[in-house]
């Protein structure tokens, strides 16, 4: 049986195209919840907070917990880790955005916008290497500060990243004094 | 039917570059385009690429699901309620799938009703058939084991039921229950286990379902009247006719599945599952899926010994032996002519046979005790009366109706009795029924 | 095609006389065979239908009825404090009710459990420390989870009504069970029937002449801000549709995308329709 003759090319084009367009919609409709289901679920996104006691840091000492799952350092900075912080030029720096999600995305990543105002001795940060993910070793490498072991990036005191593959500073996470002992991270 | 010989040419320089080395487009061309199929085929003839959807839906659901599924006694509840409740679009995807499961069956009972409406089993189709069989039994298990995951009530207690068929086998059965159990009972080595096999049961359907279509490709489609293609004018291309056709059929079927889906979700299944399962604590009435409450019903309906054979041995042989009948129908029926629409007797035992399946559905879901147990008895006495009395029987003896010469000739008899109903003047117009 | 019906209506008449059958067995008042002795009462619930929604002040009023009541002895483990928001609450109120239930957590670094405020991201708390301790405290059988009582209770509709519910999505056969069991208490049991110690006369519970729990609501037992009458009655409703939410809370969600899958399918259904004549158009078939 041979195609048919139609007589209205233009009514049957329209009804093809109709169809075929129809067609399309439905297919996007129907892939949207299988690739919905891969984002984070209501449960992960909940558990974004986690308090943390520093009552008994004293300075040089540090503390990590995990939030969202990954690793996060709060350390009391000794005197010297805070003046070599804060004695590194802008101009030196590989990244110079400040990475704090408590500040403006622009902010300049001088040691105190590493910080938190009148606490500038306390680095909360989430202690992952900003090239592949490893975590870095703490108080070691060329700077005093962090040393990834995987890659040979370097950070500094204040977690920026100064040496090695890394293309950006340590981030630092959404957190808050509670309390002169207590943070709330997330 | 097939024709032997491929009419693909293709039209780029690529086009031949590739077919010289894989001819991939050939067959999907000659498989899914210029494939011959028989011009009178009805909507019961969708069903197949009604199945085929089903089944890929299946399998992505059910990849997305096992994403978040734990298969663990403790957590497998918990999980699957996560999915509903947190998981992005999870209740959708869950939903989808446990209904999905349903329709399938909807699905497979209708395309296999139609192969023994239209006698699409008869020679040269048996292996068609009996690959469709065994797909069908694949199925049965894929469907009891996922139907186990969620590890509610009727989970655990359907797991322990089925199992518990394999202990009536004599000497080696209850080796054989601790055998797929991994334990005494239904325990966590059973739920990791099924879940594998439901895992990978899909694929094997999907496997046979190749040669499935392998098997029909070079028989070809049988048709209402259960004649040969005998000329190129008793069949058209694949694409566009049936394709569209197909399509037509799938979104009719998928609205049905939506409406379930989204407004009836768990009216297929049982509120004691949404029960986490307890093995100290069995559920006042088990019930199956519906989709194996005939066979149920089988089962429970043989209460006596049938000389050695127990009672209980005696229901898990008759369960099985209603599947085996499936297998057997190629040989049982002895009728030359295919098509029920020429065999008026045969037609009455048909509809007969699908009451009485239905009927034993509905028993299956009924507590086995007083009238029920009877009645289920008959109902299960009728049913192999059908494959092993009528089929056989029938065929020597009944008086066909007058075949037509061919599709074509069949076609156009209808076409003109359609036409000769409408006043004079209408013969001539150009019959458009859809 | 009418072959089609003839057969059918072949096996409407046979399943009726099957059922008839069914339903000649005996009954005997004061030693019923079948539970629940009483059908649930079927209710008009704002959830129910193709547009159905849950009505927000009603919910808050249920979980009030939970609080107050229910949670004494039933768990509800599946259900954060954050997916409150779906009872119409904002994150503060969300926030500030998780604050007043107490979280057994831990081990700290000390390797100690401690108690805590509950945070939105905490489930509701048993009122029990485990399913054993639940059990004896309530004479030998655990009081069952609420999460999904609301879809895990529902009496067999039986035939034919099976068939007239898939067109009317009868859907509501947990919170009708739920509302009936908690108004069908106070009834005298027909002479005769024996009660087991302990446990409470109820036609409507579904497996037995009656339940080990006693009666849980009276009139005015729970203060109601809203001036919705403070009646069993209306607890009942109340906790019932809370429940239904707690067990489906995306129901809304389900029935809002299936109404636009529906129309889609009837279009694209058409679409398809009309280029399949076209396509046969000149081919007889």
């Amino acid at each position: 049986m041979s195609a048919t003759d139609i007589h209205d090319p233009n009514r049957r084009d329209f009804l093809y195209i109709a169809t075929g367009m129809a067609g399309v919609v439905g297919a996007g409709a129907v892939a949207w919840p299988f690739i919905d289901q891969m984002q984070p679920d209501a449960s992960t996104l909940a558990l974004a907070s986690v308090e943390v006691d520093v009552s008994s840091l004293q300075p040089g000492s540090s503390l990590v917990v995990k939030w969202r799952g990954k690793p996060v350092v709060v350390r009391n900075r000794t005197d010297k880790e805070m003046k070599d912080g804060a004695a590194v030029s802008l101009n030196d720096l590989k990244d110079p955005i400040a990475r704090n999600a408590n500040l403006p995305a622009d902010a300049p990543a001088t040691d105190a916008n590493r910080t938190t105002p009148g606490k500038e001795a306390w680095m909360v940060m989430v202690q992952v290497c900003t090239h592949l993910g490893c975590i870095p070793l703490g108080q070691e490498g060329d700077f005093g500060g962090w040393f990834c072991p995987c890659h040979g990036s370097v950070y500094d005191t204040a977690g920026r990243i100064r040496k090695g593959p890394a293309p950006e500073n340590m981030a630092i996470p959404v957190f808050k004094f509670i309390s002169d002992t207590k943070i709330l991270i997330g | 039917m097939s024709e032997g010989h491929s009419t693909y040419t293709p039209k780029t320089g690529l086009g031949r570059w590739f077919d010289a080395r894989m001819p991939l487009p050939r067959l999907v061309y000659d498989s899914f385009i210029a494939y011959p199929v028989p011009r009178n085929l009805n909507y019961m003839w969708t069903f197949g690429g009604i199945l085929s959807i089903m089944l890929v839906s299946q399998i992505l659901t059910g990849i997305v699901l096992a994403m978040h599924y734990t298969s663990d006694t403790a957590l497998a509840f918990d999980s699957v309620e996560k999915i509903m409740r947190d998981v992005n679009s999870g209740w959708l995807l869950r939903y989808l799938h446990s209904n999905g499961a349903s329709f399938f069956f909807v699905a497979v009972y209708i395309h296999i009703f139609r192969g023994l409406f239209y006698g699409s089993y008869k020679a040269p189709r048996e292996l068609l058939w009996i690959l469709g069989c065994i797909i069908y039994l694949l199925m049965m298990a894929t469907g009891f084991m996922g139907y186990v995951l969620p590890w509610g009530q009727m989970s655990f207690w359907g797991a322990t039921v089925i199992t518990g068929f394999f202990s009536a086998i004599p000497l080696v059965g209850n080796w054989i229950q601790e055998l797929l159990l991994g334990g005494f009972a239904v325990d966590n080595p059973t739920l990791n286990r099924f879940f594998a096999l439901h895992y990978l049961l899909p694929f094997m359907i999907a496997g046979v379902v190749v040669l499935h279509v392998w098997a029909l490709h070079v028989v070809g489609q049988s048709n209402p009247t259960g004649i040969e293609v005998k000329s190129k004018t008793d069949t058209v291309a694949f694409t566009p006719y049936a394709t569209i056709k197909d399509a037509f059929g799938m979104i009719v079927f998928l609205f049905f599945f939506a409406y379930f889906v989204f407004y009836l979700p768990n009216y297929l299944g049982h509120p004691d599952n949404y029960t986490v399962a307890n093995p100290l604590k069995t559920p006042a009435h088990i019930v199956p899926e519906w989709y194996f409450l005939p066979f149920y019903a089988i089962l429970r309906a043989i209460t006596f010994n049938i000389g050695p054979i127990n009672s209980k041995l005696g229901g898990v042989l008759c369960m099985f032996g209603a599947i085996a009948m499936l297998f057997l129908v190629p040989w049982l029926d002895t009728s030359k002519v295919r098509s029920a629409v020429y065999r008026p007797w045969y037609k009455l035992f048909f509809w007969l046979f699908v009451a009485d399946a239905i009927l034993l559905g509905w028993l299956g879901s009924q507590p086995a005790e007083g009238s029920y147990v009877f009645m289920a008895q008959m109902a299960t006495l009728f049913y192999f009366a059908f494959f092993l009395v009528v089929m056989p029987v029938l065929g020597l003896i009944e008086t066909p109706r007058r075949l037509p010469n061919s599709i074509t000739e069949a076609v156009l008899e209808k076409k003109n009795k359609g036409a000769g109903g409408h006043p004079a003047g209408a013969v001539s117009a150009p019959e458009t029924k859809g | 095609m009418k072959k089609i019906l003839t057969a059918l209506a072949l096996l409407g008449l046979v399943v009726a006389g099957t059922a008839a059958i069914a339903a000649e067995e005996e009954h005997n008042a004061a030693a019923p065979t079948h539970f629940p002795i009483n059908e649930p009462k079927e209710m008009s619930w704002s959830f129910a239908g193709p547009f159905g929604t849950y009505d927000k002040a009603q919910l808050q009023r249920g979980l009030k009825v939970y609080k107050e009541v229910c949670s004494a002895c039933h768990s509800m483990n599946l259900v954060a404090f954050r997916t409150l928001e779906g009872l119409g609450y904002s994150e503060a109120q969300i926030k500030t009710l998780a604050a007043e239930y107490t979280i057994h957590d831990g081990p700290n670094d000390a390797g100690d459990m401690f108690d805590r405020p509950g945070k939105p991201s905490d489930h509701f708390p048993s009122p029990f420390p485990n399913e054993q301790a639940a059990a004896s405290a309530n004479g030998g059988a655990a009081p069952p989870d609420m999460s999904l009582l609301a879809k895990a209770r529902g009496v067999e509709r039986g035939f034919p009504r099976f068939i007239f519910d898939i067109f009317t999505q009868y859907a509501q056969g947990g919170p009708d069970y739920i509302h009936s069991l908690l108004t069908g208490y106070d009834q005298t049991p027909p002479a005769g029937m024996v009660i087991p110690e302990g446990t409470h006369y109820n036609p409507y519970f579904l497996s037995g002449v009656s339940l080990k729990m006693p009666k849980p609501l009276s009139d005015g037992q729970v203060t109601y801000d809203d001036g919705s009458p403070q009646t069993v009655d209306q607890y009942s409703r109340d906790v019932s549709a809370f429940l239904m939410w707690a067990a489906e809370p995306h129901l809304e969600e389900r029935k809002k995308t299936g109404f636009r899958v529906l129309v889609f399918l009837l279009l694209f259904g058409a679409l398809v329709y009309l280029t399949k004549r076209k396509v046969w158009a000149e081919v007889a078939h």
